[in-house]
């Protein structure tokens, strides 16, 4: 244990996601014998992240206006919407070039164990959307783990009534992975292999 | 340092780090174990999915000094495959892993019934020969008469009186007209008579139940589930009665 204010810069750090204790002690002494410019402009990042992003209006992606760079983009095309569970499932897809409709992020899986069902995801939004019948097909893009086809499942037979046409990324990805450690090519390749959804 | 085998059921598993999960698996042998699977998040893992909840193995883990680790993984039966097809399946099927996690308290104490539970009721959720939600229900029924909570059902929990007339929680299950707290639910005798077939596995009975009975069965089981655990079963809100009981006919 360390002094209080070390101890509780540790204790922050030890709460991001993959930082054990020993990489948060290991950043907090980076971070106490770097230059204190370098020390601000991270403190800066820090806070101007939580002031000027925000989510997305439509879709839910990470914005930096009330709409994202995607929504607001004509020349993406408006009949087809991609579904997935994170913002940063949208950067791995858009780096396919697979890729040239709309998106909707979910913000997570439904994993009923972890208390989150339909109902704590933007599963309500996405409905909103569909409704005016623009869109005609649905790209189920969620993880291809146990929670990701659960959800696709869930969503199918939610939007079977509107007749759409619903299709899930085909499984070059091998399943129990994180999309966003595909690389390019099998990304890539389940895009055109996508298949047909029918629950 | 040492390495041993066993076969189980993934419970859950956790993110770890970068690329790697804790995985809790119920074996046949050993009881509950939590294991790292080492860098199973990437697309090239050689566990691939069968370290996925659901899924029956054979696993070889290596003890370690806090955590053992899996070194080898072999899918026995992939369960999650398909429910995860079969969303009220697979709702189901999440409250019994959860269930199943919550009453082996102990880790590495073989817990040789309910893991059998466990892979009998899989097995009988992906059959599909009977509704998802009697099948879950039979299921909570057996794990609490295992764990010694098996409620009475048939005989006042509290004098042993025959003529029974209320469930009560509090009192562990059926009570008489004298024994009977105040606020007690009082469940159609047909309720009672699906709770007895749901613990003995007496399918025919069940599968001929009424619909507003396989309610309240449910709702009575859930309770005195979620009674017998210290908090809820946070699955169990989301699981969907998704199938008409006449088609189960
Ligand atoms: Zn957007
Ligand atoms: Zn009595």
């Amino acid at each position: 244990m360390y002094e209080g204010v070390v101890q509780n810069l540790i204790d922050e750090l030890g709460l991001l996601p993959g930082v054990g204790p020993k990489s948060a002690q290991r950043i907090a002494f980076h971070l106490l014998s770097a230059d204190p410019a370098d020390v601000k402009r991270l403190a800066h990042a820090l806070l101007e992240v939580k002031e000027k992003v925000r989510f997305c209006r439509v879709c839910g992606n990470v914005a930096a206006e009330e709409e994202c760079r995607i929504c607001r983009d004509q020349r993406r095309d408006p009949h087809v919407i991609c579904v997935v569970e994170e913002s940063k499932d949208v950067v791995a897809i858009e780096k396919t070039r697979e890729f040239r409709g709309r998106y909707h992020v979910l913000g997570g899986a439904i994993s009923p164990i972890d208390g989150v069902g339909p109902d704590d995801l933007r599963v309500r939004e996405l409905m909103a959307r569909l409704a005016d019948g623009e869109v005609t097909e649905l790209i189920l893009a969620t993880d291809p783990n146990l929670e990701g086809e659960a959800t696709a499942t869930y969503l199918a037979r939610l939007v079977k009534p509107m007749g759409l046409k619903v299709t899930r990324l085909a499984s070059g990805l091998p399943v129990g992975g994180d999309l966003e450690y595909a690389d390019e090519v099998t990304l890539g390749r389940a895009f055109e292999g996508r298949r047909l959804l029918d629950v | 340092m040492s390495l041993y085998r066993d076969e189980g059921v993934v419970l859950r598993t956790h993110k770890l780090g970068e690329a790697d999960r804790i995985i809790t698996i119920l074996t046949r042998r050993t009881g509950k174990v939590r294991a790292v699977a080492k860098g199973v998040r990437k697309t090239k893992s050689r566990f691939g999915a069968r370290l996925e909840p659901f899924t029956h193995v054979d696993v070889q883990f290596h003890t370690g000094r806090s955590l053992d680790m899996v070194t080898q993984c072999e899918t026995i039966r992939p369960y999650g495959e398909p429910l995860v097809s079969d969303y009220p399946r697979y709702t189901a099927g999440t409250a019994m892993l959860e269930t199943a996690d919550r009453l082996t308290l102990g880790e590495k104490e073989p817990a040789l019934r309910q893991f059998l539970l466990l892979v009998g009721g899989l097995r009988t959720l992906v059959d599909g020969s009977h509704e998802p939600r009697l099948v879950l229900d039979a299921f909570f029924l057996r794990s609490l008469a295992v764990a010694g909570y098996a409620p009475a059902l048939s005989e006042c929990a509290r004098c042993g009186a025959e003529a029974v007339r209320a469930f009560a929680i509090v009192a562990g299950g059926v009570v008489c007209g004298n024994c009977r707290p105040s606020g007690a639910a009082v469940p159609a005798a047909e309720t009672i008579a699906l709770m007895i077939a749901l613990l003995r596995g007496d399918w025919e009975a069940a599968d001929a139940s009424e619909a507003r009975n396989r309610v309240e069965c449910s709702g009575l089981v859930a309770a005195y589930l979620q009674w017998h655990l210290e908090h809820g079963i946070r699955s169990l809100k989301h699981v969907e009665r998704g199938v008409a009981p006449s088609e189960f006919r």
